[in-house]
């Protein structure tokens, strides 16, 4: 376990040293949604119905533009192939990677997403729920989208492939997470929506980094 | 029980596999033939119209096959991929390539054929129902399956890197199936089920299932049509290849 904490310690300190990527997801983040009224219109009423989809198909493109970088960089420089080569399993770095990805990326967008909400007019349970669904989503996010962003490393046109890969595989999350908050807002439970997202994250936690380290092992051949 | 063994192992070799797949297309193409001619006259002429949605209901003899076959070949290509990533077989990776385009027609036709059912039965071409919107993944996941494929140049690291997609994407095929009983939306439930009697006439039963033998039947013959291109295109460097009578001509 020791070197997985040594690995997501490096990668934030990577992520602290060069601020511009952490910042340009936040900002990306922050600009597509206040978009948004802009386009649609600033009616409140409107506004708090289209919330919940809008903040979280932002963060999923958000999350998708870190994704690129997940293991891009130690590809080119030859990290990736010693981590492959060192006797640590290669499953509990691509762990530490996952998890350094969701604190630089998906993290920033959950502390986020309550000041974006309130531009939407949301009140404060929605914002809880909100936030409560993306503390669950974004992992969730940065698990799958590992995957893509292993299979897709060093292939042409990576960042377009990777959405169209990944993109379909968010839709589950984002059916959950939205309708987690839209839930409250009816008056419903949001409950169900919860589980389900907190059920997906469990399996995916499980499966996706031997399905991220097979992708790996395949594109280091 | 052993010799048999061996004979099928041999067949995995794109060699041995070549003639065989040759033989076996005319085959597959009269038997859907056969189907598709049977299937369309029982649904067209035979089948009765429906008490509640007159003629219009006559696109399912289409519709559920194509879903169906979406799905079936899905989790064949799944199959293959998991077959290739164990055995480390080339025909695997050949077989599964071969699938996917057809796969996508299906789920395409399924999503389409649903679009004409859906006008003048729920006024609307689209709704944004669980079964349609997990058949409308599965579609992307045909896609990116393809796009993944054809942006890897080297054959053998597209055929793995895919293989790890379909699995990943394997989740959703029961999800679709099952989204009609999870979920209480407008797309109608199962129309057939194995543990209660079907829910129409005996006469669309048939229909719908030869026409979905048909379809089988077409899938089998354009997947062993295109694995033989697929064969041809990435062995041309071999002899066998160069030895064989439509390269030589």
């Amino acid at each position: 376990m020791k070197p997985m904490f040594s690995l997501i310690r490096r990668d934030l300190l990577i992520a602290l040293r060069n601020k511009t990527e952490v910042l340009t997801i936040l900002f990306f983040f922050v600009i597509v949604t206040s978009l948004f009224p802009l386009g649609i219109g600033p009616e409140p009423a409107q506004l708090r119905k289209i919330a919940p989809g809008v903040l979280w198909v932002a963060a999923l493109l958000a999350t998708m533009l870190g994704l690129q970088r997940m293991f891009a960089p130690d590809h080119a420089d030859g990290t990736l192939e010693q981590m492959a080569l060192s006797p640590t399993p290669l499953v509990l770095l691509v762990g530490g990677k996952i998890v350094s990805h969701w604190l630089v990326s998906g993290l920033p967008l959950v502390l986020m997403a309550p000041v974006l909400g309130i531009q939407f007019d949301l009140d404060a349970g929605s914002l809880g729920v909100l936030m409560l669904a993306l503390l669950l989503g974004t992992p969730l996010l940065s698990l799958i989208g590992s995957i893509g962003a292993a299979l897709t490393l060093g292939v042409r046109g990576g960042g377009v492939l990777l959405s169209l890969l990944v993109l379909p595989l968010f839709i589950p999350a984002l059916i959950f997470g939205a309708g987690a908050v839209q839930a409250h807002m009816a008056g419903l439970g949001f409950g169900g929506h919860l589980s389900l997202l907190a059920a997906m994250l469990v399996l995916a936690a499980f499966f996706a980094p031997w399905a991220t380290t097979a992708a790996l092992r395949i594109a280091l051949e | 029980m052993s010799y048999r063994l061996v004979n099928w192992f041999k067949l995995a070799s794109p060699q041995k596999f070549y003639p065989v797949a040759g033989k076996m297309i005319p085959l597959f193409w009269l038997l859907a033939a056969a189907f598709g001619v049977a299937g369309l006259w029982l649904g067209f002429f035979v089948a009765p119209t429906d008490a509640t949605q007159g003629e219009g209901y006559r696109i399912i003899f289409i519709h559920v096959p194509t879903s169906w076959m979406s799905m079936f070949i899905y989790l064949v290509m799944a199959a293959w991929a998991g077959l290739g990533l164990a055995l480390n077989a080339r025909l695997s990776g050949m077989m599964a390539q071969a699938l996917a385009p057809t796969g996508a027609l299906m789920a395409f036709l399924s999503l389409w054929t649903g679009a004409f059912w859906g006008k003048p039965m729920w006024g609307a071409w689209w709704v944004w129902d669980a079964r349609l919107t997990s058949e409308l993944i599965l579609f992307f996941l045909y896609l990116g399956f393809m796009a993944l494929q054809s942006a890897i140049d080297d054959p053998r690291r597209a055929d793995k890197a895919g293989a790890i997609v379909v699995l990943v994407g394997v989740v959703n095929v029961p999800v679709i199936y099952f989204s009609v009983k999870w979920w209480n939306t407008l797309h109608q439930g199962a129309s057939i089920s194995i543990n209660k009697a079907p829910s129409m006439a005996m006469t669309m039963l048939w229909g719908m299932l030869l026409m979905a033998l048909c379809l089988w039947m077409y899938s089998i013959a354009v997947a062993l049509m295109r694995v033989r291109a697929i064969m041809l295109e990435r062995e041309s460097h071999t002899d066998w290849v160069k030895q064989l009578a439509e390269v030589k001509a």
